[in-house]
């Protein structure tokens, strides 16, 4: 049984700050596949297409019939805990000073054996239940959770090292005046977060939800205009020694494209808040971030864009806005690998457009900002890396995956 | 006893056992020990460099280098050549090609050599570039190196036959009485079963005295014909058998077994001797489970009897079952690849008479054998040699 997580006390600033370390990254090509699963939090195995052969670990020919047609296929999640070690004194830095560190061997119910991490419930010669998840590293690794729920079951210490669990976190939520921001707020306080700072820009000009906001109990309101380079660097020489999650609420919505519309203010404005935000965000607060990566129960742990689906693919009718998103979408990869060495993810929510003023025109499905909020502390819990929301991202991942092109072309219908 | 259908090693022997010694820390490459042990076999044989015409190396740090580039290295002008990197299976498939190519006269004298050295950090640069199996699916769980992996293997086989660490411990000890004998071994202090049994935990339940420690070195012998042997005046080592297997028992899901329980009778039937009828064994000891493992692959007991019949046995020299007679890479230590040859080469001086301290009385005829490469979850290559003295 797990005992639960203390809060972490004040930090002693006479203490050295541990820095971060990485679990072995190198991987062959063929194992991206688990990282693509890892990443959307599907289990996925190779499964030969000729002869249905499930195996593991990642090949480029099946070990029963010599198929080159391995393709990664959604698998059964149960095995068995077949044996299990602690490892004392691992040869790797990483996990000498997390040491000590359980490792077993299961059988899956579909066939291979997996080396993998274990959940500290998990009983030798007891079914498991199997995930893939990206480690510090960033990489796919097997990890294996009890058969069912138990108690304080996701304060496993080796499984928050997979997860970047808002609990006992700090968070910042860049945008405290829209709803998503609101919902955001709420939902990680939910989750457990000690402290939300909340940014909102020009703070002295009320706004809606604004009281119910101040009432929560550990939401602290900031002075946050992301536009404003100098803003952002003030707020993060106040705050950013302890953001430990940062969740860009960030929205400029306009609706048009190109022809219809005469000059670039509309156009620049998307860029200067959207991605000029995010660039000023990461300046100020990445470096923090990625030096306080292994800073304890209340380390420095993710980073969570919130874009529009139609960053993968341009909506015409919302146009230069669907630029914009593609361009924060490119620059989340770059921030992603640059934040990589501190073991902090960086978690991008997909969505559909989101059930708020500026999409008025647009019909139905639309997504709540509940339901981002939710899937915000989800994937957070989950340690996720792409996530999508709601019916439209979903409808559009899929299409996106069968034929990019029919996409682009209906889209622009 | 079935009958062996394979083509006996007629004629064919091994000759000039070198063991250059070990050190922890080399500050000298890989290089330099394969030369080392070249020349060790030049002199030791009587013979110059060029006398050499095959070659065969095995070593996880010699860099970029494979057999070829260490041919224009040592001045080597071989007309047969192979690289093997099997790792603890290194030395019994050397033996076994070199023994065919002098047999069918495509090489006269071959070099069988493997050399290591140990930075203070080659080792984890092994371990990090292994294999790709291992690199995508080992290493990333603070598994790397073997204890890991033979961890979750020695637990399975204690859970299903009733092993126990004591068990283990009568081995290690045994070896480690074994190595006071030996001048080469890095372990020069004496271990009791209380202090294996008190040892740190480095992956239950391997503790600190069921794993080698890495080191450098270098091993080697000859492989040449019989005649050329006597022209040479070089006591010789006839090899009786040979087995060697890869990837065997795929579906046991925890290794429970090698490769040498495919082909053990054959191992006895193309020697045409009997499990009885050795003198001593030196096996693969890269933890004491893989030993006991072998005693039941390699026909010494049945599967799962392994524990019961280390009870029964003294292992040491001048006990009922002599074993890894140098002290084994458990209290030698793991010069890489050397430690493949290890086995093979204390097998060649016992049955020469050439062993001296650690000498088993009256040794005529033993066993060696290999085992090697942890690509995924288990070893994958494993070998055996049935080897004789002159007067057998």
């Amino acid at each position: 049984m797990i005992e639960p997580i203390i809060k972490p006390r004040r930090k002693n600033p006479l203490l050295r700050t541990r820095l971060p370390t990485s679990p072995p990254r190198a991987r062959s090509r063929a194992s991206h596949g688990f990282t693509r699963a890892a990443a959307e939090g599907r289990f996925m195995l190779q499964r030969c297409d000729a002869c249905g052969t499930f195996c593991y670990p990642a090949r480029d020919a099946c070990p029963t019939c010599l198929s080159a047609d391995l393709s990664f296929a959604d698998a059964p999640r149960r095995g068995m805990l077949l044996s299990e070690t602690t490892l004392h004194i691992p040869a790797d830095v990483h996990f000498r000073e997390r040491a000590p560190w359980r490792v077993g061997l299961v059988a899956m119910e579909c066939g291979p054996t997996l080396v993998t991490h274990l959940h500290a419930d998990c009983e030798e010669g007891r079914p498991v239940v199997m995930s893939f998840q990206l480690d510090k590293s960033g990489q796919a690794v097997a990890f294996a959770h009890p058969e069912r729920e138990t108690p304080n079951m996701a304060d496993d210490r080796q499984w928050r090292e997979m997860t970047a669990d808002p609990k006992f976190r700090r968070v910042l939520v860049t945008n405290g005046r829209s709803i998503v921001g609101q919902e955001a707020v709420a939902a990680l306080k939910a989750a457990g977060a000690s402290i939300v700072f909340v940014g909102v820009a020009e703070p002295w000009k009320p706004f809606r939800g604004e009281d119910a906001l101040r009432a929560i109990e550990g939401v602290q309101i900031v002075p946050l205009d992301i536009g404003d380079e100098k803003s952002v660097a003030d707020l993060a020489a106040d705050i950013g020694g302890k953001v430990d999650i940062l969740v860009n609420t960030t929205e400029h919505v306009r609706a048009g494209g190109l022809l219809d519309r005469q000059g670039t203010s509309v156009v620049r404005d998307e860029i200067d808040q959207s991605y000029l935000g995010f660039v000023h965000l990461a300046q100020a607060f990445g470096p923090a971030m990625r030096m306080r990566g292994s800073d304890g129960v209340n380390s420095a742990a993710a980073w969570v864009n919130i874009l529009s689906v139609y960053a993968l693919a341009n909506w015409p009718m919302f146009g230069a806005y669907s630029a914009s998103q593609a361009a924060c979408l490119s620059l989340s990869h770059c921030l992603r690998a640059e934040l990589r060495p501190g073991g902090v993810k960086v978690v991008n929510v997909f969505t559909g457009p989101l059930d708020i003023e500026w999409f008025q025109t647009v019909p139905p499905p639309k997504v709540a900002p509940r339901a981002v909020a939710s899937a915000i502390v989800s994937a957070l819990k989950r340690g996720l890396e792409d996530v999508f929301v709601g019916d439209v991202a979903e409808d559009i991942r899929q299409r996106l995956a069968a034929n990019p092109k029919a996409v682009e072309r209906e889209l622009g219908a | 006893m079935q009958n062996s259908i394979r083509t006996p090693y007629d004629r064919v022997v091994m000759a000039v056992p070198v063991t250059i010694p070990y050190v922890r820390y080399s500050i000298e490459s890989a290089q330099w020990w394969i030369g080392r042990a070249l020349k060790a076999l030049v002199d030791g044989a009587g013979i110059t460099p060029r006398d050499i015409d095959g070659f065969c190396v095995s070593s996880f740090t010699a860099g970029l280098d494979s057999g070829v580039g260490l041919t224009q290295h040592f001045g080597l002008c071989v007309r047969w050549l192979d690289t093997i990197p099997l790792g603890g299976a290194s030395a019994i498939a050397a033996l076994r090609k070199a023994a065919r190519a002098v047999q069918a006269g495509d090489a006269r004298i071959v070099a069988c050599v493997a050399g290591d050295t140990n930075h203070v950090d080659s080792f984890r640069y092994t371990l990090e570039n292994f294999s790709r199996f291992n690199q995508d699916a080992v290493y990333p769980y603070g598994a790397g190196g073997a204890n890991a992996s033979f961890a979750l293997i020695a637990r399975n086989y204690m859970r299903t036959f009733g092993a126990r660490r004591e068990d283990f411990g009568k081995i290690a000890v045994a070896q480690r009485s074994n190595a006071l004998r030996n001048p080469h071994a890095l372990m020069k202090a004496p271990l009791t079963i209380e202090q294996y049994m008190a040892a740190r935990p480095i992956a239950d339940p391997i503790h600190l005295f069921d794993c080698v420690m890495p080191c450098a070195g270098a091993e080697a012998f000859l492989v040449m014909s019989e005649e050329v042997a006597a022209s040479l005046k070089l006591p010789a080592v006839k090899i009786l058998s040979t087995i060697e297997r890869h990837n065997a028992f795929g579906d046991d899901p925890v290794q429970v077994r090698g490769g040498w329980a495919m082909d053990v009778d054959e191992l006895y039937a193309m020697a045409g001797v009997k499990p009885d009828d050795l003198d001593f064994v030196q096996t693969y000891d890269d933890y004491p489970v893989i030993s006991m493992m072998q005693f039941e692959d390699l026909g010494f007991c049945r599967k799962g009897e392994g524990p019961d019949f280390v009870r029964q046995h003294d292992l040491t020299i001048d006990g009922s079952f002599p074993h890894n007679t140098s002290g084994g890479q458990l209290s030698v230590g793991q010069a890489g690849a050397g430690g493949a040859y290890l086995g093979v080469v204390e097998a060649m001086r016992q049955v020469l008479g050439q062993a001296g301290p650690t000498q088993v009385k009256d040794a005529r005829i033993g066993l060696a054998s290999g085992f090697g490469m942890i690509n995924y979850d288990r070893g994958l290559a494993s070998g055996a040699a049935i080897l004789a003295g002159p007067s057998s």
